[in-house]
Order: structure tokens, then C-alpha cells, then sequence
């Protein structure tokens, strides 16, 4: 019995999430017809509710594109990547890799880099809370500070784009259409994190992006500028922890 | 971030509370609003940290909530999700809630969540499946929980029991109570075309804990029959307050939420949504005492 149930559970769950799918046999008829009117009640509830989830979750995205082509894009990327948890809070992490494989979205080269910082910051709104390391502790720790690995504050992480990006996703959100707009040559790197109750997008200085990475992954202080270094010769080790301190992005030793 | 130390006995007035939306956090810690409670969708309050729980924190120091689930899929066919259970677990430890409910729908299927509150036959064998979810939800959260009548659109073929019929069975076999949303009511009514009144005279009254008042969007189908839409995108319609007022003859007074999730509005409109109902409540409470006084 349960696998009947199981079954039209299923039939149900197709139907929904593939617009060309028959309405389920399982349901009764209206004076002998397929209930098909109100079956899309569903259909909609479903799709237009995680659509409309990504658009606020993603507003410099969609404004980029304008809403009619985010909406459309959303549309695919729900039907072949629905949620799969009913934490909501999680749905569309993968939403930026998405977009950079969607040959529609391949004019606007950054946009995917542009959904991963607002990923990022909607992730860092809603990570755990942490008391960033103090100037003090960090002046306690003295010589041996650079054998020290150190915690990253758990909302923190970095975004690389060739692009300018955060320039791109400021303007965008700000919305200053009239304004000529001097976009600065390469790429930028960000920093996304929430020290207190406010998200804050930092741009990263030369090598900053290896730098932290290589702290996530448990380097000492002492390993990390090396890595960093190696990928951009002019990395300043005591900028970049003077940058990091003062953004809150440590939250202590390991 | 530190547990707050136990925030003690906050129980539900019988009056009216709002739907917790992020557009009112400063509306509420600011203004201190005369509003009796708050209710949350579970959900949302998922994270690890951040906004929301500092201001759920903050308001659950001044007002009492009521949790509400939306993704439990108590009507679903296989078993229940027992990471999400320990999620709502660990947040009503955590916010001490006087009332939990969820619904008599099912969200998810196999690994796909599909964030819609979706209808289930009424049938012997569905009756057993949800009574067992109930049971393992009760046990775990070691609490009563609150079950909601849904809004559907749609019937099953294989269906045999009528829905307050199987409501009754559920309470009975279970002890849990029942969350009336007396605009669920009207939309199915219309929906099926049955009348609201039958409907509600067959409610188990005497276990309902809590009621739930929204808005609903008029559509209509191929043969231009009515077809209702929950949406809880404006106000409540006039004749679901009648409905209300009508099933306060019958409760007396029950803790009442107004639901407004979608193109939510600001907080003085919802506010009054909600001292219209305390209205109601105020006179339901007041014809209560006027009877007992001729009864004596």
C-alpha cells in the first residue's frame, strides 16, 4: 500500500515540476474532465515561489538581465535543480555555476560572478555568529603569531572574478543608470563577510584571494604568505593582516 | 551565539498576533506594538546566526510566539525527514514557543522539496501513515502539536473519508489538536463546492487551539467554476470574517493569527487587520460573560 502511495506521490511531484506532463490520473474528474486548470495551481504555487525566492535572493543578477530573462532562467534552473531540502535558506548555491553554463547568459560574461557575491552575501547574513579576534589577542600571540593558523569569522569568503565585479554589482544596486560609468581595467576579488549585523563586500588587495584561501585551508600565517606570494610577487603580508583585522575577518586561532 | 537563559512561561493570549515578517523587525522592537504574539514560519529561522535570530531573540523577549512549520510533510507517503524534525527541535528549545503546528498537506518527495503545501487522498491507509508522522512529530518535539486543515484544489479519485472526518480521527488517535483556517475553509467550500457553514458545523471545535485568518485570490477554472486561490497576498475577504465570527460562537475565544506572507504590507495596515479581529474576539468574550451572568 505505501508503495502505491509512494507511486502517486511521485506522479504528482512529475507532474509539477514538468510543464508537458499529463495532469496525475490519481485525481478525481469534474463532470468528466480533467481537472487540468486547477491542477496548474500547483504547477505555479510551485515554480513562481522558488522563482520568485531566487529574484530576492539575487537582485543585482536580475537587474542585470531585466526581470522577463531572469525569470526564464530561474525557470530552467528550478526544473532541473529543484530544492532538496525544506530549508529554503539553502536553495540556489549552485545558481551562479548555472548561470555561467547557460548559453542565454553567455553576452554578459561577469553575471555569474555578479550572483556569486550576492550567494555570498546571503550566505554571510544567515552563518553563525562570532566575535572577530581582537587587536589584543592578536598583539598577545607576538613571534609566535606567524606559526599561528588561524580561524576565518564563519560568515567570511572570497570571490575572484576577472571582472570587475564589485564595481559592477555596486553600480547595479545602486541603480545609477544616468551616471557615466568608468569601470576599472581587470579583475577584482572580494571578500564577503558579517563581522556584526551588516553584510560588507571588501575589495581585495594583490594575492589577498590566495592569502585567505590558503588560511580557510589551515596554513600558518608564515605558509599562507608564501602561497600568496607565490601567485603575486608584491603580496604584503602586514597590509593584508592590518586589512584583515580591521574588517573583522579572523575569529581566532585554531 | 550563548543560549538565553529560559525565557520562561509565555503563554498564547486569546487575542490576536501577526505573521512575523523581516519588513516589521523595526516596527515592532520600536514601536512596542499592543499585539498579544507573534507566529513563525520554522524555516526561516533555520540559519545559523545573523538578523533574524538577533531580532527573533529580541522580540521573543517581549512577546510570545507561536512556531509553525512548513516543510515537515506530514502528509507524505514516505517517512518523515528526521534531520528536519531535529532542526525544529533544536529551534523550539531554543525559542520556547507556546504553541507548534503544522499542516495536513506534503511538501516533499523522494530527495525533492517542492515548497508548496500539496494534498494527499483521505483514505484508511493515509489516515495511518499521517497518524504515525504525528506520533514520531509529538514525541520528538515532546509537545501537542497543532494540525492545519488545508486549502486544496484538487480532489483524489481514491479519497473515502470527508476531511473533518478524517480531522476527528487523526485528534482522536493521536491527542493532537487541530489549528482551524477558517479562510482554508471558505477556499475549499468554494473549491468543491460544498457549504462553509456544513463544513464548519462538523469541525471538532473543542480542539481547536488556534485559528488562522488570510487572504485569498478569486480565479476560476475551464467551465468557469470558482476557483479560490490561498495566496496570503491582501486582506481578509469580508465573508471569511463572517465565517470567523461565526466559528467564535462555537470556540469562544481562540488565540487568532492574521497570515500575510505575499506583497506583505506595511505595519499599521497589518496591525489592523489584527485589531479587527480583536474586535471580534473582545465581543465574542463579552456575549461569553453575558450568557454565563443569565446562566447564573
Amino acid at each position: 500500500m505505501t508503495s502505491d502511495g509512494l507511486q502517486r506521490e511521485g506522479a504528482f511531484a512529475h507532474a509539477i515540476l514538468d510543464a508537458d506532463a499529463a495532469v496525475p490520473a490519481a485525481l478525481a474528474h469534474r463532470d468528466g474532465r480533467v481537472p487540468a486548470r486547477r491542477f496548474a495551481v500547483y504547477r505555479n504555487n510551485v515554480y513562481a515561489g522558488l522563482i520568485n525566492t531566487l529574484e530576492s535572493r539575487f537582485p543585482a543578477t536580475a537587474k542585470l538581465v531585466g526581470e522577463a530573462f531572469f525569470r526564464a532562467m530561474s525557470r530552467e534552473y528550478v526544473e532541473t535543480t529543484p530544492p532538496v531540502s525544506a530549508v529554503l535558506l539553502n536553495y540556489g548555491a549552485d545558481f551562479p555555476d548555472f548561470i555561467g553554463g547557460f548559453p542565454p547568459a553567455s553576452a554578459v560574461p561577469y553575471l555569474a560572478d555578479v550572483a556569486r557575491i550576492e550567494w555570498a552575501w546571503h550566505a554571510a547574513y544567515h552563518a553563525a555568529d562570532a566575535e572577530p579576534l581582537s587587536q589584543e589577542a592578536l598583539t598577545a600571540l607576538g613571534a609566535r603569531a606567524e606559526a599561528a593558523a588561524f580561524k576565518l569569522h564563519p560568515s567570511a569568503s572570497v570571490v575572484r572574478s576577472r571582472y570587475p565585479v564589485i564595481t559592477i554589482w555596486e553600480l547595479t544596486m545602486r541603480g545609477g543608470e544616468d551616471e557615466p560609468v568608468r569601470l576599472p581595467a581587470g579583475g577584482e576579488d572580494a571578500l564577503v563577510l558579517r563581522p556584526a549585523l551588516q553584510v560588507e563586500v571588501r575589495r581585495l588587495p594583490q594575492g589577498g584571494a590566495a592569502f585567505i584561501d590558503a588560511l580557510m585551508a589551515g596554513a600558518t600565517l608564515q605558509d599562507a604568505a608564501v602561497a600568496a606570494a607565490g601567485q603575486e610577487p608584491a603580496f604584503d603580508l602586514a597590509a593584508n593582516l592590518a586589512g584583515l583585522m580591521r574588517s573583522g575577518a579572523l575569529a581566532g586561532t585554531r | 551565539m550563548s543560549r538565553p537563559a529560559s525565557l520562561g512561561e509565555s503563554p498564547i493570549p486569546r487575542t490576536s498576533g501577526v505573521g512575523l515578517k523581516p519588513e516589521h523587525y523595526r516596527d515592532i522592537l520600536d514601536g512596542a506594538p499592543d499585539i498579544g504574539w507573534f507566529e513563525i514560519h520554522a524555516e526561516n529561522y533555520m540559519g545559523a546566526g545573523g538578523p533574524p535570530h538577533a531580532y527573533l531573540t529580541a522580540i521573543r523577549e517581549r512577546y510570545p510566539i507561536s512556531l509553525h512549520g512548513v516543510g515537515l510533510s506530514i502528509g507524505g507517503a514516505g517517512p518523515l525527514d528526521a534531520g528536519h524534525l531535529t532542526r525544529l527541535r533544536v529551534l523550539a528549545d531554543r525559542y520556547e514557543p507556546a504553541l507548534f503546528s503544522e499542516h495536513l498537506a506534503w511538501s516533499s518527495h523522494d530527495t525533492v522539496y517542492l515548497n508548496d503545501l500539496l494534498p494527499l487522498p483521505y483514505t484508511d491507509e493515509t489516515l495511518a501513515r499521517v497518524c504515525e508522522h504525528i506520533d514520531q512529530v509529538q514525541n520528538t518535539m515532546k509537545r501537542q502539536m497543532l494540525l492545519e486543515n488545508p486549502s486544496t484544489y484538487i480532489a483524489y479519485a481514491e479519497t473515502t473519508m470527508r476531511e473533518v472526518d478524517f480531522l476527528r480521527e487523526i485528534v482522536r488517535r493521536t491527542g493532537c489538536g487541530l489549528l482551524l483556517d477558517v479562510n482554508n475553509v471558505f477556499v475549499q467550500a468554494a473549491n468543491h463546492g460544498f457549504g462553509a457553514d456544513d463544513y464548519l458545523d462538523d469541525f471538532p471545535m473543542e480542539h481547536v487551539g488556534e485559528i488562522h485568518l488570510g487572504g485569498h485570490a478569486d480565479d476560476s477554472d475551464e467551465d468557469g467554476s470558482p476557483l479560490l486561490i490561498d495566496d496570503h497576498g491582501r486582506e481578509v475577504a469580508d465573508p471569511v470574517w463572517t465565517l470567523y465570527a461565526r466559528t467564535l460562537g462555537r470556540t469562544g475565544a481562540v488565540p487568532t493569527l492574521i497570515e500575510w506572507d505575499n506583497d506583505v504590507p506595511d505595519w499599521p495596515t497589518l496591525f489592523a487587520e489584527a485589531k479587527r479581529a480583536d474586535r471580534l474576539l473582545a465581543a465574542q468574550a463579552a456575549t461569553a460573560h453575558a450568557e454565563r451572568v443569565v446562566a447564573t
